[in-house]
């Protein structure tokens, strides 16, 4: 317990140099932190899929449609319980800026295929009938105003034109990272259109989702849809909906690399300075170090003055920066909703701080631990601070 | 009278390793401003670069790119009978009739599929894009399954290279030259026979139309004129600013990201400085009374500090940007989100980078400097020097 009194009263000896580190400290575990917290809301997508749901989509690359045929297909290949479909649409909502992710679906096999995604059993037969009703996130829904019922215009960028959706339901999210900043609506609204406007793009559709009978079994069902469609025009491509989203992920993967680098640089930048407070602390009390030797203390004693008085600082500085991290996630997560419908802190991320911090709180410390160490007694004694 | 500089940088000689710590937590700032910016200043000239001025693009109307755009056949055909077009070097009009699509190739490293663009072109396309130059092989035959892929492919992606096959479409595509576009987009593309390739993905409009103008000033005419006719559901843009537009995003991204890591950061070696700076003054108090005992005003402390603190902030500053530059050794290829596709492109540092990085140097240096010789300057003689 004394020897904690110690290195609080040292780590307070100088407050404006200490306060100013811990300060430091503070912000560069607060910046650790979200950076840590948007490489982790980019992953969002993938963390949420579930690993027995499969995605079929066109082998040659996403931007080629599947025919609406393939549906029955699909569904005879054993091991496959409900199929489902449907295509990106790509529409914007008066400017582009206000992106977010609108589907056309097929809505019966879809909501039972995720049932993640819940809306009032009463709005949901509602939106089921109505071929042009759509259902929408509830963070969505808070960004614009909509309420059900209301006439969402959106202007499509694939599928020319203003197109009209009446709100049916808002949805809500079961789980922690669902996305609930989507917009959905019946891909039989979307073919009807088609027929008349392109009708060589109609009874096509944008993906296949399959629900399996038992996750073990996915891997097989996945080689055998692809089997029924090889060597036809619309080769195929099953993977996990996980494996599906990773590929998104992974094509932005370079930026998601850069973020992850200039993560630890916040932390190289922070060692320096906590290092170099740590430095001109022992220099100050070089004198006192050549004295606690003279009294018989060995280097052992010294060693763990210095670092424990550098942990004392780091952690201080961490419990700070991830106190203040919570509520600048909550700040973030209204502000960039947009973008990163999913923000979440995870149990990882504060790991990974006091580990920062620790790391930070050693390395500070072995030079000027050396220095300290090293110096004989008489010069110690002779300098003069 | 000043106080010679001189004496500055011996105080930062003395305390080596507190200058180097202080230095390096700002070169790291000044490290990490510029590489962001320089990432999003290349991708910036890349898509810049990629396109010409005289030449313009015909997308069908509300489509951002050529992945989503469609340009029929009569369209196409109406457009060729434009008189602002150039004429070729054998008569012929410089139009090309493109069609784009994304192809999933598996990328070297990661394993992971990337989309890479197709493009399907025409005997003029290679007249109007002069930075295509290529390196290996010969051009692909018209007529045949033959395409030629372009360098940065050639170098990220996987089996892609001289005499490599290419399999999508149910046909085989091989490859049988490599072409160079410089630091444009086109680099990461692959290109060959439009007809086939529209046989081949079972399209029956193009992606877009390009032609060269005959004077660059006909723009307007050629915009007016689409407007017009209400066959032609298209818009048109000068080349130059429709692949400015597909860096918009993206660069926006990278700035914002940039910039705002940076200014956390910068708080952090500002902090560093600052630290560095009170410290160099409490050790120096006698010395400060002794200054101003033999008759250096209150102003000579206070600007010698400054100027010390700042000399720190150029000494980051010009580490900072001395490692950045060795980043423009670097290509990143990653996915541009506003086409959907991979882009090559590499860090490019500018004169203005290299400006805005050493303000910034500068000015953390500035501030943290600011109040430690302030607290300097304002010290009282008689007790600065009874200071041991």
């Amino acid at each position: 317990m004394l020897i904690l009194k110690v290195l609080f009263r040292n780590a307070f000896r100088n407050r404006l140099r200490t306060g100013l580190t811990i300060l430091g400290i503070t912000i560069a575990i607060l910046a650790f932190g979200l950076l840590r917290t948007l490489i982790s809301a980019w992953y969002a997508g993938v963390e949420a899929s579930s690993a027995t749901r499969l995605v079929t989509r066109n082998a040659v690359s996403i931007i080629f449609p599947l025919p609406h045929f393939y549906k029955d297909k699909i569904q005879q290949v054993s091991g496959v319980k409900t199929v489902s479909y449907g295509s990106w649409f790509g529409g914007v909502y008066g400017d582009e800026k206000n992106f977010f992710a609108n589907f056309a679906v097929e809505a019966r096999s879809f909501l039972e295929l995720y049932p993640e995604f819940i809306i009032p059993p009463d709005d949901r037969e509602v939106f089921l009938k109505d071929q042009k009703g759509c259902v929408i996130g509830k963070k969505l829904a808070a960004r614009f105003g909509w309420k059900i019922g209301d006439l969402v215009t959106l202007k499509g960028t694939i599928f020319l034109g203003n197109w009209d959706f009446v709100v049916r339901g808002i949805y809500q999210g079961r789980d922690k990272d669902t996305d609930e900043s989507q917009l959905f609506f019946h891909w039989k609204y979307l073919n009807e259109i088609q027929k008349k406007a392109l009708p060589n793009w109609t009874d096509k559709v944008g993906y296949y989702m399959i629900g399996v009978t038992r996750p073990e079994i996915s891997g097989d069902v996945a080689v055998a849809i692809d089997q029924i469609f090889k060597n036809s025009l619309a080769e195929t491509l099953t993977e996990t909906e996980k494996a599906f989203q990773q590929g998104f992920v992974a094509m932005s993967g370079a930026i998601v690399a850069a973020i992850q680098i200039v993560s630890f640089v916040v932390i190289f930048i922070i060692m320096a300075v906590v290092a170099n407070t740590m430095a001109m602390t022992t220099r100050e009390r070089i004198g006192e170090y050549a004295i606690l030797k003279t009294l018989g203390f060995g280097g052992g004693h010294i060693a763990a003055l210095i670092f424990g008085e550098s942990f004392v600082i780091t952690i201080i500085g961490c419990l700070l920066g991830v106190a203040a991290t919570f509520p600048a996630t909550k700040v973030i997560s209204t502000e960039l909703g947009a973008y990163f419908p999913v923000f979440n802190i995870g149990r990882e991320t504060v790991l990974l701080n006091f580990v920062a911090a620790l790391g930070i709180g050693f390395v500070a410390a072995i030079i000027p631990t050396r220095r300290a160490i090293k110096i004989r007694i008489a010069d110690g004694l002779r300098r003069i601070g | 009278m000043a106080v010679p500089l001189a004496y500055n940088f011996r105080n930062l000689w003395t305390r080596r390793l507190t200058t180097i710590l202080t230095v390096s937590g700002m070169a790291l700032v000044v490290f990490v401003f510029a590489s962001i910016l320089m990432l999003a200043d290349g991708l910036q000239k890349t898509l810049v670069e990629t396109g010409s001025f005289d030449n313009v693009v015909f997308l069908r109307k509300g489509s951002s790119s050529e992945v989503v755009s469609g340009v029929t056949r009569q369209q196409a055909a109406i457009l060729e009978a434009f008189p602002e077009i150039a004429i070729g070097p054998r008569g012929q009009k410089l139009l090309s009739k493109e069609l784009v699509v994304l192809v999933a190739l598996t990328k070297k490293g990661s394993d992971k599929p990337s989309n890479v663009i197709l493009r399907g072109i025409d005997e003029n396309s290679l007249l109007l894009r002069r930075q295509v130059r290529l390196v290996e092989g010969r051009l692909p035959r018209m007529g045949s399954t033959e395409v030629i892929a372009g360098m940065s492919i050639v170098q990220k992606f996987k089996d892609i290279g001289m005499g490599e096959t290419l399999c999508c479409g149910m046909r085989d595509w091989k490859i049988v030259g490599v072409f160079d576009a410089g630091n444009t987009g086109f680099s990461s593309e692959i290109w060959g026979d439009t007809d086939q390739f529209m046989q081949a993905f079972r399209r029956n409009a193009y992606s877009s139309v390009i032609f060269k103008l005959q004077d660059a000033s006909g723009f307007q005419n050629v915009k007016s004129h689409i407007e017009g006719d209400p066959r032609l559901t298209l818009e048109v843009k000068r080349e130059t600013k429709y692949y400015a537009d597909q860096s918009e995003m993206m660069a926006k991204f990278l700035r914002i990201l940039g910039i705002s890591l940076t200014l956390i950061f910068s708080i952090g070696a500002v902090i560093g400085a600052m630290i560095t700076m009170y410290s160099s003054v409490a050790n120096r108090t006698a010395e400060i009374g002794t200054l101003r005992a033999l008759g250096f005003q209150r102003r000579d402390i206070l600007i010698a500090f400054l100027l010390e603190s700042l000399l720190l902030g150029f000494l980051g500053g010009i580490v900072g940007l001395f490692f950045a530059s060795f980043m423009q050794l670097i290509t990143i290829s990653t996915m541009n989100f506003q086409t959907f596709s991979e882009l090559a492109f590499s860090f490019s540092l500018n004169l203005q980078i290299i400006y805005m990085g050493m303000g910034f140097a500068l000015i953390m240096g500035f501030v943290g400097g600011v109040l430690p010789a302030v607290r300097a300057s304002r010290m009282i003689i008689v007790d600065a020097l009874r200071a041991s």
